[in-house]
């Protein structure tokens, strides 16, 4: 871990809270110009973590490093870090120049200095009053505050509030960027937008930036890295593709993509040969992983698709999307309820009730072992008995 | 709304009218109240200040501003005057800085908070006239506790409530303790109403020490609380009688004579209703001018929007 000397590193951070363990061991590394998404279910950790980062809080063990300068016990002062809050937390006595410009002023300017009237009068205050001016305008001017200084926060819209917050995060150009749930506030449209923005910002801004969110589809397609968080633990940090596509455990595969990822209970027999409800899947487990017995099959919606034979199933419903359909079903040996999406012009009509047969590429098919771990050393039968 | 959207024009009309007696009958014993409680009385003393009506006089006459002439070249008057002001003046900051610096340390403390408001509290809802011979205990030259502790380091207590140097000053000190507890409860209120990520937005923004984050946050977020309290305050302290009336009477000498005190020995002692008028109508004078002062110029201030 400390072999990336830049940026935000975490080591084994614990924190508890009235004896409940919130934060189990956390590790994680964010390079310096990266953008790494913290996503994972309500109450998981996610702001503890960054509160540990930032110095708001302290971790009961562990160490944090920014740009490998151990902070653990530093103040956020002394951090070289800035956060953006899920509330935005302006001043709201403070304009929206003033409240960008109040992380240079406490760094830059004397307690004497900042006085509200005498301080503009004492020596070398001027000049340093001066350039923070110029520091907080091109601030705003990047983020098209540059309209907007003279107004207080109660008369701004959530959007552009939410912007004060991200120009008073940037203004000094922090060696690491924290942003807890900056989005969440807003309406779908400009969430999208500032999606974008934010993305352009941490490019020119360069830092390491670490970014806290619900939703899936905003870590998905902001991240360089999306780490996945659950119970206090992180269970996988990779790209988004292959958080998707390739990931380690079950509850990251159920927990990334919507609709949710297709789960069916299967068994591993003696050849390694894995079966759902008796029927061959096609896939086989091979090498080191000698693991029999129970085991869980995951396809995500648009793997499978209706076949001639396979998985027998009965129809439930379907969804139109535009672009997509989705077919609710459910599989006849087990019951489990399944999604698939398909393509709208190959559905043909199915009312509710109608039996289905559900087929599947067995290369695409996860295979998970009964603690949910991924059992990734798998082939393909060569001769797929059920397609 | 769609039922009073299918009536018609002058069935709506009527329904209108029917709630409006339905709102003043509803509103009439408010209204009934105010009326005799409060509007009357206020414009029957208007109309006293104008005369020169003492009690049991058969007759009484127009006098105009006699009164208010009067007033001003009354010693007495002038000396209550001055002594309300130096009330207010040492009562109105001394409680609430106390109040704002307990309010601080309890928020700050992790235990007690309860008992501590409690105890602070304990002035507020005890009864000022019955805690007033505690008082004139506590301060008492010879057997007072006080004097005694003084008396210990070496140091010859004044009697503090018969020296015209102390009186006001004791008459203070006993305010502010009347006054504390209640102003603490609101700033404890207000302080609880911070919303916590704004003390973490400025530790992250660098604010170095405690007191910079109370001016940066603390400070402005508490502004309309510290505004209520401070028109509540000054308002309670303009009116300060009842300590005055058990323990000095406004003396020595009118030393600690305060405006009210000053009306009640006008309107009851010496039956002078007219005069007494006089003294509560400038009494209103000066409350009406806090709201006044309260309302126009610091509201403005405080609130954010
Ligand atoms: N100061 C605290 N005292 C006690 N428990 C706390 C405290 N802060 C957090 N917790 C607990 O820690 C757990 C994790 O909280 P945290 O705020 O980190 O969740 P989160 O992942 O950010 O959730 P959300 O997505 O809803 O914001 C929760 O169960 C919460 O109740
Ligand atoms: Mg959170």
């Amino acid at each position: 871990m400390t072999e990336s000397v830049t940026g935000i590193v975490v080591e084994n951070a614990t924190r508890n809270f009235a004896g409940q363990q919130v934060l189990k061991g956390v590790s994680l590394a964010v390079a310096a110009g990266e953008f790494v998404a913290l996503v994972g279910p309500s109450g998981c950790g996610k702001s503890t973590l960054m509160r540990l980062i930032a110095g708001i809080d302290r971790p009961d063990s562990g160490r944090i490093l920014i740009n490998g300068r151990d902070v653990t016990t530093l103040r956020p002062a002394a951090r070289d870090v800035a956060m953006v809050f899920q509330s935005y937390a302006l001043y709201p006595h403070l304009t929206v120049a003033e409240n960008i410009a109040v992380p240079l002023a406490m760094r830059r300017m004397s307690a004497a200095q900042r006085l509200p009237l005498l301080g503009r009068f004492w020596p070398g205050s001027q000049a340093r009053r001066r350039g923070i001016r110029e520091e907080v305008g091109s601030a705003a001017l990047a983020l098209g505050l540059g309209s907007l200084l003279d107004r207080r926060p109660a008369q701004l819209s959530g959007g552009q509030r939410q912007r004060v917050a991200l120009a008073r995060a940037i203004v000094r150009h922090p060696a690491a960027f924290l942003m807890d749930e900056p989005l969440s506030n807003l309406d779908a449209a400009l969430r999208v937008h500032t999606r974008r923005e934010i993305v352009e910002i941490h490019r020119r801004a360069g830092a390491a930036t670490l970014y806290v969110t619900h939703d899936q589809a905003e870590a998905l397609t902001m991240a360089d890295r999306v780490a996945v968080m659950q119970a206090g633990q992180i269970l996988q940090v990779a790209s988004p593709r292959a958080i998707y596509a390739d990931p380690d455990d079950l509850r990251v595969a159920t927990f990334i993509g919507s609709p949710r990822i297709n789960t069916l209970p299967a068994e591993i027999d003696g050849h390694g040969l894995a079966r759902v409800a008796g029927f061959p899947t096609g896939v086989r487990l091979c090498g080191a992983e000698r693991v029999t017995g129970a085991a869980t099959l995951a396809l995500r919606p648009e793997d499978l698709f209706l076949a001639d034979g396979g998985i027998p199933a009965t129809a439930e419903g379907l969804e139109f999307l535009g672009e997509s359909l989705l077919l609710h079903a459910r599989h006849v040996g087990t019951g489990t309820a399944l999604v698939l999406r398909l393509p709208p012009e190959l559905v043909p009509d199915l009312p509710p009730g109608s039996r289905v047969t559900l087929g599947f590429d067995p290369g695409r098919a996860l295979l998970f072992d009964a603690q949910g771990r991924r059992l990734r050393d798998t082939a393909v039968v060569p001769e797929p008995s059920l397609v | 709304m769609s039922d009073a959207a299918i009536l018609s024009a002058p069935a709506r009309r009527r329904g209108a009218s029917g709630e409006a007696i339905t709102a003043w009958a509803l509103g009439l014993p408010a209204v009934l109240a105010y009326l005799v409680l409060l509007l009357l009385p206020t414009l029957a003393a208007i109309l006293l200040a104008f005369t020169d009506y003492e009690l049991g006089a058969p007759a009484f006459a127009w006098i105009g501003l006699g009164n208010f002439t009067e007033l001003l070249g009354d010693r007495g008057f002038a000396q209550a005057l001055r002594n309300t002001i130096f009330y207010v003046a040492v009562v109105t900051p001394g409680s609430i800085l106390g109040a704002l610096a307990i309010a601080l340390l309890i928020e700050a403390g992790t235990r007690g908070r309860t008992l501590f408001r409690a105890v602070f509290f304990l002035p507020v809802v005890s009864l000022t006239v019955a805690m007033a011979s505690a008082w004139q205990y506590l301060l008492h030259p010879s057997i007072g506790p006080l004097n005694a502790v003084l008396r210990q380091v070496g140091i010859a207590g004044p009697a503090w409530l018969s020296s015209s140097d102390t009186v006001m000053w004791s008459l203070a000190a006993i305010g502010i303790w009347e006054n504390l507890g209640f102003n603490l409860v609101l700033f404890l209120a207000g302080l609880t109403a911070i919303p916590r990520e704004l003390y973490a937005a400025a530790e992250v923004d660098g604010a170095p020490s405690a007191w910079e984050r109370f001016r940066l946050v603390t400070w402005p977020m508490l502004g309309p609380t510290t505004l209520f309290v401070l028109t509540i305050t000054m308002i309670r302290s303009v009116r300060v009688f009842d300590t005055v009336k058990v323990l000095t009477q406004g003396g020595p000498n009118k030393a600690s004579e305060v405006l009210l005190h000053a009306m009640y020995l006008e309107g009851f002692t010496y039956f002078r209703l007219g005069y007494s008028a006089a003294i509560t109508l400038v009494f209103l004078a000066i409350v009406l001018a806090l709201m006044w002062l309260q309302t126009r110029v610091l509201d403005k201030r405080v609130h954010y929007g």
